[in-house]
């Protein structure tokens, strides 16, 4: 009876190993595609296929934004803080959308390297502050946005 | 630790356990929810960037903990089904798989609802919402294939299957925001570790999320044995009840 058990918890547990193994490969080998958007960086190699509908994203780079006071249409550079990304977008931005947050463009890369958006999704990260706090860290020298791409910085050296 | 194992094979002991401890969750989960709601909702500060939507943190994050939460509980169930064929496990898992489904629908639903003011869009195919979706639908097919079979036996070895292999999934959903690129953001609430968010804004959290998961097993437990009568509605035990009119029926 013991054995017996045994026998049927190395069945499940070869089942589901089996499974897992089954899984992860094909995550591995769909890893380039699971990726939501290319980055600044990827593009500039050339990892990106050009005048074809992609995602890019990264940080809207401070000092960047232009926007056509009679229409509406913008200009600004996402970056990775290591390569740049020239977009160029006419529409309604989301309500987050600002310098020094981070973006998700939906469009083409055109021959010329700029990235022309159909769609511009805003992201946000994982930190929440209460307006007073904010306040605060600005008072004292500090925005934001820096406080949080420190710490994005120095997670990402964690790793 | 093994009598207790040998306790869970009978669902009369549940059975009176069950009724002792239920009172108390139902007690415990509404309480903490009614607290985190007001609290969260009323009380804790907004948020800098996002306002008030912010807010949908305390609806969206314990489902999402559950969503996950539940399934490997249901999974855990199948193991000792299968393997020391415990009919009680069997019971438990068979309930719990419409909390969780329904926990993963609202929690898909509430992430849609605060997708569109803050990202702009209220579903994105990233690796995140997908394997939350793929959860979604595992749900469906172990309710479904337990349904889909004449035999109890049959539908409960093929649900159970189904939902350890379906693990699989968890570590995926956990882990997409930190292996991928993803448009969803990393994990704001943490037990431990370092906290992305000030303590007036966790506190009315961490009251929500333990008051959802005593819900769960409030609920789990009435549903429990509930399904404990059904099926062992010819037993001695079950009659004897009956006859004396016990508490609980």
């Amino acid at each position: 009876m013991r054995a017996k058990r045994k026998q049927r918890l190395l069945i499940v547990l070869g089942l589901v190993g089996l499974a897992a193994i089954a899984v992860g490969l094909t995550l591995y080998a769909l890893r380039a595609n699971i990726n939501l958007f290319f980055s600044p960086v990827q593009i500039a190699q050339g990892e990106a296929p050009i005048e074809r509908q992609i995602r890019a994203g990264g940080m809207v780079k401070v000092g960047t934004v232009e926007r056509d006071p009679t229409s509406l249409d913008i200009a600004f550079t996402v970056t990775d803080y290591v390569g740049d990304l020239e977009v160029y977008y006419s529409g309604i931005l989301p309500d987050l959308f600002r310098e020094g947050q981070g973006v998700v463009v939906v469009g083409e890369l055109q021959a010329d390297g700029r990235f022309r958006a159909d769609q511009v999704l805003a992201r946000h990260d994982e930190n929440y502050m209460p307006p007073e706090v904010a306040q605060a860290l600005e008072e004292a020298g500090y925005s934001p946005a820096d406080f949080q791409t420190q710490r994005g910085q120095s997670d990402a050296a964690d790793e | 630790m093994w009598a207790f194992i040998q306790k869970l094979r009978s669902p009369k002991w549940f059975y009176a356990i069950g009724g002792k401890c239920q009172p108390w969750f139902w007690a415990a989960a509404l309480g903490l929810i009614a607290l985190g709601s007001v609290w969260g909702l009323a009380f804790a500060p907004a948020d800098y960037q996002q306002g008030n939507s912010f807010r949908i943190i305390y609806v969206h994050v314990p489902t999402a903990f559950l969503a996950q939460s539940i399934f490997v509980s249901m999974a855990a169930c199948g193991l000792a089904f299968m393997v020391w064929k415990i009919k009680l496990a069997d019971m438990a898992a068979s309930v719990m798989a419409p909390i969780g489904a329904l926990m993963t629908f609202v929690a898909l639903y509430s992430g849609a609802v605060w997708g569109v003011p803050t990202w702009g869009t209220w579903w994105i195919w990233d690796a995140r919402l997908t394997s939350m979706l793929i959860l979604l639908f595992l749900y469906i097919g172990v309710i479904a294939l337990r349904r889909a079979f004449a035999s109890l036996e049959g539908g409960a070895r093929a649900a159970s299957v189904l939902a350890m292999v379906g693990v699989i999934n968890i570590p995926i959903i956990k882990y997409s925001v930190d292996w991928w690129y993803t448009l969803h953001q990393p994990a704001s609430f943490t037990i431990t570790g370092r906290a992305a968010m000030p303590m007036a804004m966790w506190a009315p959290l961490l009251v929500m999320v333990v008051g959802f998961y005593c819900f769960f097993i409030a609920l789990t437990l009435t549903r429990t044995r509930s399904e404990i009568l059904r099926r062992e509605g010819g037993k001695r035990w079950v009659r004897e009840l009956v006859e004396e009119g016990a508490d609980g029926l």
